[in-house]
């Protein structure tokens, strides 16, 4: 791989774009098509495929033998508040390969300061959902509390199939938490989604702690998820 | 946190390092056998001095992959290697796993 191309992978993956690369093991040379970008006729039905699978793998093309790489953008965590939890999960997030962002429209939380490093956004999640609305490749943690701020991500992040949906908060907390979100016109198969109280039993007690259960739910959810159906395979 | 970020990704590491003027290697898993540690795609990069970020199994063929990268940074030549299951008398270093992976190691150029 010469330097440009590595300098172009590395951009196209910063930015989120799904990329491979084909290198002839004959001649060492790599060739890089980015999602989005022009790309040779020859490459790409073998990237159309490879983008589909996600994966890597030694391909046979014009009678020359390729290894194809893919790299492909890295699953998002929405955290729907600046509270302590986010502040450990936001740096255990990044160690484990989740991009993150933190949403609070409490400014008081959502600073800088707290969250350095950390793309945060000091607005209300339905202003921001709006412009930015959430995917199958992202998990949505919702942790402040406060219904007015949690609520609408939770049944927006429902909608959009997110692979993880959690929140925080007691059993009694989360039962009035359904009921608000069932008068919506969320469906009881939806409700039945979200992990609440949130994050793997493990008598997590601290800030971090939580952080680690919330963060080891979301993987198994990540991992364990249907393809198809987007469920969890063990539900 | 960004530094910490940047060490967990090889190809990251192997761009800064270019960037500082150091002859950097990238080893690539592009098939795997069994049960192999780390996945087909998986990174390793390594400088002229031996430093290295990221990994092609748990741990158990990279000193070998880091001692040929050598050769490599210096011939520029690209190079294949195989490794199988640790045996002394089959293999020099091995997958103690049980299984048999093939790294492409190849110098950053240009």
């Amino acid at each position: 791989m010469d330097r440009a191309t590595l300098q172009a992978l590395n951009a196209a993956r910063a930015g989120r774009r799904a990329a491979v690369v084909f290198t002839d093991l004959e001649t060492d040379r790599s060739v890089l098509c980015v999602e989005g970008e022009r790309c040779a006729d020859e490459w790409i039905d073998a990237m159309t495929a490879a983008l589909r699978s996600g994966k890597p793998g030694m391909i046979m093309a014009g009678g020359r033998s390729l290894f194809l790489n893919v790299y492909l953008p890295p699953p998002r965590i929405l955290v729907v508040g600046a509270v302590h939890i986010s502040q450990a999960l936001a740096r255990m997030a990044a160690i484990a390969g989740f991009d993150l962002t933190i949403l609070d429209p409490r400014t008081a939380f959502a600073t800088a300061e707290r969250f350095s490093g950390v793309e945060l956004i000091a607005e209300w999640p339905e202003d921001v959902l709006t412009a930015r609305p959430l995917d199958r490749f992202t998990a949505v943690v919702a942790v402040t509390h406060d219904p007015k701020i949690d609520d609408e991500p939770i049944r927006a992040a429902l909608t959009a199939g997110c692979f993880y949906v959690g929140a925080l908060g007691s059993r009694k907390t989360h039962a009035s938490r359904v009921e608000r979100l069932r008068r919506l016109g969320v469906s009881d198969d939806a409700l039945a989604q979200i992990k609440a109280p949130i994050g793997l039993d493990i008598g997590a007690a601290s800030p971090a702690e939580i952080a680690v259960a919330i963060l080891a739910e979301i993987i198994e959810a990540l991992r364990r998820r249907h393809i198809l159906s987007g469920s969890e395979a063990h539900r | 946190m960004q530094a910490l970020v940047d060490t967990l990704d090889p190809l990251a590491v192997a761009e800064a390092w270019v960037g500082e003027g150091r002859q950097v290697a990238i080893a690539t898993v592009i098939e795997t056998w069994g049960s192999a540690p780390r996945p087909v795609g998986s990174h390793l990069v390594i400088d002229g001095a031996g430093n290295f970020e990221g990994s092609v199994s748990g741990g158990c063929v990279e000193g070998a992959v880091i001692s040929e990268a050598a050769d490599i940074l210096e011939t520029g030549k690209a190079k294949i290697l195989e490794f199988g299951v640790a045996d002394e008398t089959a293999w020099r270093v091995g997958l103690s796993c049980g299984g048999r992976i093939r790294v492409l190691v190849e110098r950053v150029d240009g």
